[in-house]
């Protein structure tokens, strides 16, 4: 008898204390802002040109068109890059099915072999084709990695404070995100190494409404340490184009669709 | 020669002036490089020219869309310094299109490549070119081009790929102008001494090359069946009248690989059945036996910007007594054999210093090949390259043994536009 009177008294603990621990504006927060920025529409399309700066001031350029498709809204996606310049990567393809419970299939296809290479992709804060976006900056960052908390709130912003679950797996302590009240788009992040210490920051620079959907259309990632950065900017940005499923198969890895290629 | 070419920056502003008037004028997609490699052997060798790599090399790749497909051609100019020779290659050509909603197809010179080998290659049967790829050239030079229709149809239950090669297309082979070889009539090396004379096989139909694959992907597993009927794609077989003649027996290939994801990286393992047609007994010493292969391998990203890839490789013979009784000169090969590969690679620089190193060994050959390569982008436009390709052997006559003296260095510059 005893013992179930503890058992219970355990579980009503345990009860009580979740949603302390994740209070649900937080947590409505962080959906809402992961929604907006990574899966608006159905699918979407968009010409992204990065110029990436190292910390002596040279620049390079990677110009690559980004096809995406969601197979269910906050989970699976399915992405296509097609690569345009610079002229080593030109016509070299992207696939990847992005997945939220498992690691992402990647797959990349070399035109001058007709080869298909599939990609070991265990880590996704790696950087992307060079530049100071990652893997995860670029799909995003899985919403389940980090402990969420609405450190504070401003006028205009939720300003979000988030530990990772897994410290070991990453390079930082904890980083801040700046949700836009109005549009759920998460505007700045700052990554830190110590308290205080804030190494790498994220921001967008442009943002519009494109057919409803708030997106960003111009960012940048800077390392706070060297100066180095990487600017990106989207343009002919569409959504709802009823992108195939079919699209993000080997068959248009090796023969790029005409919507990619234009 | 060499520093005119790349030295010249009229050249290069020439063809970004040509690649901006291509594509306003007609529409023409256009980019290419030029490039100068070069490269030394690291040992003497007597039957072969002490450089291995001299050439200067013009690539345009043009292409235009239609709204009913894409015409590619991609054209070179070498200067070659080692041969003395200057040619001309395609190594596209080709219309690529969708009769049919759920069918392209590809018509004429293109590059080929299938199969889940990592430089290791059981049913991708379509042409090599192995001499560029042990002396230093780009790894695109690996795969040379085939005349071919390639058809391809997809469905629901699996993808079908099926190409004809009308004429067949063969493999680049050691012929010894460039890379010294085992030359088992001499029972010694032999180099630019002695280059076989090759029966091509040129007839239209009679010396066709059928290739098929189906494929499907379960989840993230990739299964393929394939199916090969042609012939060895090096000249496998030897006609022994008057002179000694080399010749490319008919050849069949039953195969499958599939390819996952597992524990931390990505798996795969492919088989191969050659059915050597005309020496099914295995019994003639001048056509290669038929033979069983498979190869397995696993890769995986070791740590930030570090790759890891390791393979292991079988060619079990099947007749193996009938092939030894037949040859018995102590040069035979062995009835297994067992290749392992590694390869490391290493991003470094923000990704523009590339390191690999890519180590075949065979245990039981006792002889090894062993690649590295490094490779810098200064900038959006110019890669500088140097690498070693390096050959060992306990034998003179093993696959790798056999090429111990061509050992080189090399280094390149290319300009890409």
């Amino acid at each position: 008898m005893k013992h179930i009177r503890i058992a219970l008294l355990i579980l009503a603990t345990f009860l009580l204390a979740v949603p302390a621990v994740a209070a649900p504006i937080v947590e409505e927060i962080i959906n809402k802002a992961n929604l907006t920025s990574y899966y608006a529409g159905d699918d979407g399309q968009a010409l992204v040109e990065m110029t990436i700066t190292d910390s002596q001031g040279r620049t390079r350029q990677r110009l690559f068109t980004i096809l995406r498709k969601d197979v269910e809204d906050g989970g699976s996606q399915l992405y296509f890059v097609y690569f345009k310049k610079p002229s080593d990567v030109r016509k070299t393809t992207f696939l990847v099915h992005k997945f939220i419970d498992k690691d992402d299939d990647r797959w990349m296809y070399l035109p001058s072999l007709d080869l298909v290479k599939r990609i070991a992709s265990s880590d996704k804060r790696t950087s992307f084709m060079g530049s100071h976006f990652l893997y995860e900056d670029v799909s995003g960052r899985n919403i389940s990695e980090d402990h969420h908390e609405l450190s504070e709130e401003t006028a205009d912003f939720y300003i979000i404070n988030n530990t990772p679950v897994h410290p070991e797996s990453v390079e930082f302590t904890s980083y801040l995100v700046w949700v836009d009240k109005q549009t759920f788009l998460p505007m700045k992040a700052e990554y830190l190494t110590a308290p205080g210490k804030p190494y790498r920051r994220v921001e967008v620079l442009e943002s519009k409404v494109i057919e409803g959907f708030p997106t960003v259309t111009k960012s940048k990632v800077t390392n706070l340490v060297n100066g180095a950065h990487t600017v990106s900017e989207f343009s002919k940005i569409k959504y709802n184009i009823g992108v195939k499923e079919s699209i993000f198969t080997e068959r248009y890895l090796r023969r790029p669709p005409r919507e990619a290629r234009k | 020669m060499i520093c005119t070419l790349l030295g010249s920056l009229t050249a290069q502003a020439g063809m970004s002036e040509l690649k901006n008037s291509l594509y306003d004028t007609y529409e023409i997609d256009t980019a290419g490089f030029i490039e100068a490699r070069g490269g030394i052997r690291t040992k003497n060798d007597p039957y072969e020219k002490e450089y291995s790599l001299a050439e200067a090399r013009l690539q345009l790749d043009l292409s235009k869309d239609y709204s009913w497909g894409v015409v590619k051609v991609k054209g070179e100019l070498l200067a070659d310094g080692v041969e003395n020779k200057v040619i001309g290659d395609l190594r596209d050509l080709n219309l690529l299109f969708s009769p049919l909603d759920s069918m392209d197809m590809k018509i004429g010179r293109q590059v080929l490549t299938w199969g889940t080998g990592d430089l290791l290659f059981i049913n991708d049967m379509f042409p090599k070119d192995w001499q560029s790829f042990f002396i230093g050239r780009d790894d695109e030079y690996l795969k040379a081009p085939s005349d071919a229709i390639k058809t391809s149809y997809f469905t629901n239950l699996a993808n079908i790929d099926f190409v004809w090669t009308p004429i067949f297309d063969e493999s680049n082979h050691i012929s010894g102008e460039r890379i010294s070889y085992w030359n088992g009539v001499l029972g010694r090396t032999a180099g630019r001494d002695y280059i076989f004379e090759v029966d091509n096989r040129n007839s239209l139909f009679d010396d066709s090359e059928f290739s098929l694959r189906l494929s499907r992907n379960i989840k993230s597993m990739e299964i393929a069946l394939y199916a090969y009927s042609g012939f060895w794609k090096e000249p496998e077989g030897m006609t022994m009248e008057q002179s000694p003649r080399l010749r490319y027996p008919r050849l069949s290939v039953y195969g499958a690989s599939l390819r996952a994801p597992i524990y931390k990286g990505i798996g795969n393992i492919e088989v191969g059945y050659y059915d050597s047609r005309q020496d099914r007994d295995g019994n003639d010493p001048y056509t290669r036996n038929s033979e069983a292969r498979l190869l397995t391998g696993y890769e995986q990203e070791l740590a930030h910007n570090f790759t890891g890839g390791a393979q292991y490789y079988l060619e079990y013979m099947r007749d193996h007594n009938a092939y030894k009784s037949s040859i018995n000169n102590g040069t035979e090969r062995d009835k297994f054999r067992h290749l392992f590969t590694i390869r490391l690679t290493k991003l470094l620089m923000n990704q523009n210093l590339i390191l690999s190193l890519f180590t075949y060994f065979s245990p039981n050959d006792r002889d090894a090949y062993v690649r590295f390569k490094s490779q810098y982008k200064m900038d959006d436009h110019w890669l500088l390259e140097a690498g070693v390709n390096l050959f060992q052997g306990k034998h003179d006559h093993t696959f790798w043994g056999q090429f111990e003296n061509n050992s080189n260095l090399y280094a390149a510059a290319r300009w890409s536009f």
